[in-house]
């Protein structure tokens, strides 16, 4: 893999955007969102086209206003688009999530206080109608997947904000949706705890070989998890660069000093300040 | 949002073409109730033609509703307690057409911000008007006696015809007993409340007490202070003032503790006063804890004043009136001074919340609408 | 967390010194303050018995005549503390003359009016929640009914009643049914809608139908509401009971008690028939809290 050169700040980013080998998850054409505001529509996303590939880990990073956690939400059908098509899996996202496609992780943990985590766990397969027994087995599996064993009858309020992310995630991998969407999840927590969590995240990532669609602003962690970024600038919102990642899948925290690293930080960089008009 | 044929027109559809049959089989026990199945038979039709314009179906659900009501209304005259099954078909063909007309409404998303306004008005005064359709229709219809329930129209009569009596009755409970007990006990739970804020002792000895005393049915010391101020008004503004002091004391001792910890601290490193303190910063917050208490206290000594007023009044007010025409069985007196009960109600209650939002326009919940 | 909630609280001082001395305190200058009350109000009268029996007491004599009046204006607490023991304990508990018997026959109307108050209220709130047309018509009126002295219809409401022959717990119940159901109704529809937005569009991602979001999470969510506000709602319940029972007919209950009191100013049998309403009302708010606490601590609530 290379890196290609930057196509600027033009909006038409198709060249970046060829096929990845292996199967398309998210296809995305000319889509467009305005929302409907008391001062006129805004719009929160346009001309995006973008093809996320089985297997790819994708981050979205942009300052906010950039449409990044709209076009996470697109893709979960929790806002619809006004412009454009989209498809996952090679249905509608509506049909994706009535087959639940995909599982989702908020800004915050969003677990229910008067659930314990296994039962926060088991929230989704109720919903789905799994039998007990198969509610039992998967709880045990994804609580070991981000190494909750032991904390199955705490309450969210006793654990950690770290910890309670973790069962949220956890959450979201109990049904076995391929794809993983996440919505700045580590946001909210401290660097260390962040630092900590990405490291899971990857091993995570390696062992179920799942789609992750990532939002984040943090530079550093997009870097370091993704396999592809996608840069995003607001006014409207909109893609302006894709950056694939050339360092290895296996990827230790000191990575983050390595030269290769470093470059791709500052590609990053640049390709969030030409998107940024500072003037307003 | 809208289906193509709503159920509600369907509805009113079957029960129309019911009662155009039974009107056929045995006719003439009201006037005018071919015109209004006919109107609600074409509303329905009609409405449902335009079922992908709300605006224009809620119009003509909304003409054929209250045009058929109309008509039963006016037909029912002289053919009191005596109507048959057709016309409560119509009648209940009529109320569903509303309901359509609601439900088309409720389904709009108004651009603008007045016509918002006048689909919030416009919603509930027509389920309002409906409550009083359905009521003087079944009164009537069914013939009611008129000592169990008056219909709107008799208590409307009433209260023009007595306005004098009502007037001096508000006079006597509202502008003299419930204003001057209002008064006195707000402010001094206020007083009460800004001692205990400065005081903790005090403060950990009140608010127990003071919280309890939200439970408690206050309003049986009205006998005790008939007995002690004598039947005046002054007696019944004393229970106003029990009744309004204790709900005042928590909320604004519950308001002066609101002001955040940031911004104490900010008044404490420039060196502020406890009372430049009190009045920069904790009252400003209070603000809102304290007009909810006025709120409260707006209903309670209402409330407070008329059942005081069972236990003994000179002859006039709004208690004493309700008491004894309930005595001599003149209920519909009865149902006007509970009309001008609510209404005094929510004017006062109305004039408060009007004041708290040009005080505390700065809060979220007067802000974001 | 636990050390946060005891900083604010400033509980490292032991309950004892924080809670409860202050309100002994406050009690006890209560208390003496009645006595004094009972003094001034009662005075006048007393020195009038004196002059015309032609008695001059010492002051000490004074006071306890004062204290001792059997109808007086103001009755010292120990009067009122007596007349409610006497007809609390020492009279059979269904005979006419017990305190017991009175407050039942509220606390049982209070109690039935509460439950279907309190029912109706759960289930427009649902409705409301549910369905748009409801919401933007009916809610309006149920606010703007708060600000109605709504009480007002009790005395109607209990006489038409009894000409058509329904009379006793019936129409008591039903004013406390109307008086409980809107406090529950408004904090329920509160309640229900105060899942986050996340919690909802989660719920959207599992494609959850309407009856999942309601079981699984709007009703654990509405419950804290749900207790603040029946909190509210028996304590009006209590209120609309005893307010019923003053029109005339009604013979038993606390409210038929404090009338009958008024007529013939028995005023010790008013303060006790007054302390009874308030035990009842703190017994049905303590009952309330109970449930809230236990349902609390199933559902995994942090200890206060």
């Amino acid at each position: 893999m290379t890196i290609r050169p930057s196509v600027g700040v033009s909006a038409s980013v198709k060249p970046a955007n060829e096929a990845p080998a292996n199967e398309p998850v998210v296809e995305a054409q000319k889509l467009g969102l305005a929302f409907q505001t008391g001062d006129g529509p805004v719009q929160a996303l346009s001309d995006v086209d973008l093809t996320i590939g089985k297997g790819e880990f994708v981050s979205f990073i942009g300052p906010s206003g950039c449409g990044k956690t709209t076009l996470l939400r697109v893709i979960a059908d929790l806002e619809r688009p006004t412009e454009g098509t989209i498809s996952i899996n090679g249905m509608t996202p509506e049909q994706a999530r009535e087959k639940r496609a995909y599982g989702y992780v908020f800004q915050a943990a969003a677990l229910y206080p008067w659930r314990t985590i296994e039962r926060n766990v088991a929230l989704p397969l109720e919903i789905m109608g799994l039998s007990r027994s198969e509610q039992q087995e998967r709880i045990r599996r994804t609580l070991e997947l981000v190494n909750l064993t032991g904390f199955e009858k705490k309450y969210p309020w006793q654990l950690s904000g770290g910890m309670q992310q973790r069962a949220s995630i956890a959450r979201a991998l109990a049904f076995d949706a391929d794809l993983l969407l996440m919505d700045e999840p580590f946001g909210a927590l401290d660097e260390i705890v962040r630092d900590h969590l990405n490291e899971q995240l990857l091993k995570l990532w390696a062992r179920t070989e799942k789609t992750i669609c990532f939002v984040t602003h943090s530079i550093p962690e997009a870097v370091y998890l993704s396999t592809r970024i996608v840069v995003m600038s607001p006014r409207p919102g909109r893609v302006t660069d894709i950056i694939e990642s050339t360092l290895p899948k296996e990827r230790p925290l000191d990575i983050r000093e390595s030269p290769e690293f470093l470059a791709i930080a500052a590609r990053v960089r640049d390709g969030l300040r030409a998107g940024h008009s500072y003037e307003d | 949002m809208s289906r193509p044929f709503a159920w509600q027109m369907a509805a009113a559809l079957v029960l129309v073409l019911g009662g155009m049959a039974l009107e056929t089989m045995q006719g003439g026990t009201a006037a005018n109730i071919w015109p209004a199945l006919g109107l609600v038979l074409v509303a329905a039709i009609a409405g449902s033609l335009f079922a992908t314009a709300p605006l224009i179906e809620a119009g003509i659900a909304f003409i054929g509703a209250h045009g058929a009501a109309w008509l039963l209304i006016s037909g029912i005259a002289g053919h009191e307690g005596n109507a048959g099954p057709s016309f409560y078909l119509a009648l209940v063909g009529a109320w569903l057409l509303a309901w359509r007309c609601v439900t088309a409404l409720s389904a709009i998303k108004p651009a603008s911000r007045q016509a918002a306004a006048a689909l919030g008005l416009i919603i509930p005064v027509i389920f309002g008007v409906w409550i009083l359709i359905l009521w003087e229709a079944i009164v009537r219809g069914a013939g009611i006696p008129f000592l169990l329930l008056p219909a709107p129209s008799a208590i409307g009569a009433r209260i023009v015809s007595s306005a004098s009596i009502l007037a001096a009755d508000v006079n006597q409970t509202v502008f003299k007993a419930v204003l001057a007990g209002y008064a006195i006990g707000c402010i001094s739970g206020f007083a009460a409340a800004v001692a205990a804020d400065r005081f903790i002792f005090l403060r950990r000895g009140l608010l127990p007490i003071g919280n309890m005393a939200a439970a408690l049915p206050i309003i049986g010391v009205a006998p005790i202070m008939v007995m002690w101020f004598g039947f005046g008004w002054e007696s019944k503004a004393a229970v106003v003032v029990v009744m309004t002091f204790f709900p005042m004391l928590v909320n604004t001792v519950a308001g002066l503790s609101s002001a955040g910890h940031m911004e104490r601290d900010l008044m404490r490193t420039y060196a502020s006063g406890y009372w430049q303190m009190l009045f920069k910063l904790r009252l400003p917050a209070a603000m809102p804890f304290i007009f909810n208490a006025l709120k409260i206290n707006s209903t309670l000594a209402l409330i407070g004043a008329i059942v005081a007023e069972f236990f003994g009044t000179p002859v006039v007010g709004m208690g004493f009136r309700i008491s004894t025409e309930v005595g001599r069985m003149n209920i519909d007196m009865v149902w006007a001074e509970i009309a001008v009960a609510a209404v005094a109600g929510s004017v006062f209650y109305g004039g408060v919340a009007l004041l708290e939002r040009a005080v505390t326009f700065w809060h979220p919940s007067i802000r974001g609408g | 967390m636990q050390f946060v909630k005891k900083f604010w609280t400033g509980a490292s001082m032991d309950p004892l010194r924080s809670k409860i001395v202050p309100v002994l305190t406050i009690l006890g200058i209560m208390i003496v303050a009645w006595y004094a009350f009972a003094v001034v109000l009662n005075g006048p009268f007393q020195r009038d018995l004196d002059r015309r029996a032609g008695r001059s007491p010492g002051l000490a004599g004074f006071l306890v005549e004062t204290w001792s009046q059997p109808k007086p204006t103001l009755p010292a607490p120990h009067q009122v503390a007596q007349n409610f023991f006497n007809t609390t304990f020492m009279v059979k508990p269904w005979s006419r003359r017990s305190l017991v018997y009175h407050s039942w026959v509220t606390l049982s109307s209070t109690f039935v009016g509460f439950v279907f108050g309190a029912m109706l209220g759960i289930l427009i709130a649902v409705g409301i929640v549910h369905f748009t047309s409801l919401d933007r018509s009916l809610m309006p009126w149920i606010i703007t009914s708060q600000t109605i002295p709504i009480l007002a219809i009790a005395p109607m409401v209990v006489v038409v009643f009894a000409s058509i022959g329904i009379t006793g717990l019936i129409p008591k119940a039903l004013i406390s049914t109307y008086l409980s159901f809107f406090p529950v109704a408004v904090g329920m529809v509160k309640g229900l809608r105060s899942p986050e937005l996340m919690h909802l569009d989660l719920m959207r991602t599992y494609n959850a139908t309407a009856s999942q979001v309601f079981w699984k999470l709007r009703l654990p969510a509405s419950l804290p509401f749900l207790f603040a506000s029946m909190k509210v709602g028996v304590a009006a319940s209590l209120v609309g009971a005893i307010v019923a029972e003053l029109p005339t007919g009604a013979v038993a209950g606390i409210g038929a008690k404090l009338l009958a009191g008024s007529y013939y100013s028995q005023t010790i049998e008013i303060w006790a028939a007054l302390v009874a309403g308030s035990l009842v009302a703190v017994v049905l708010v303590m009952l309330v809290g109970l449930a809230e606490r236990i349902t609390g601590r199933a559902m995994g609530g942090r200890p206060a």
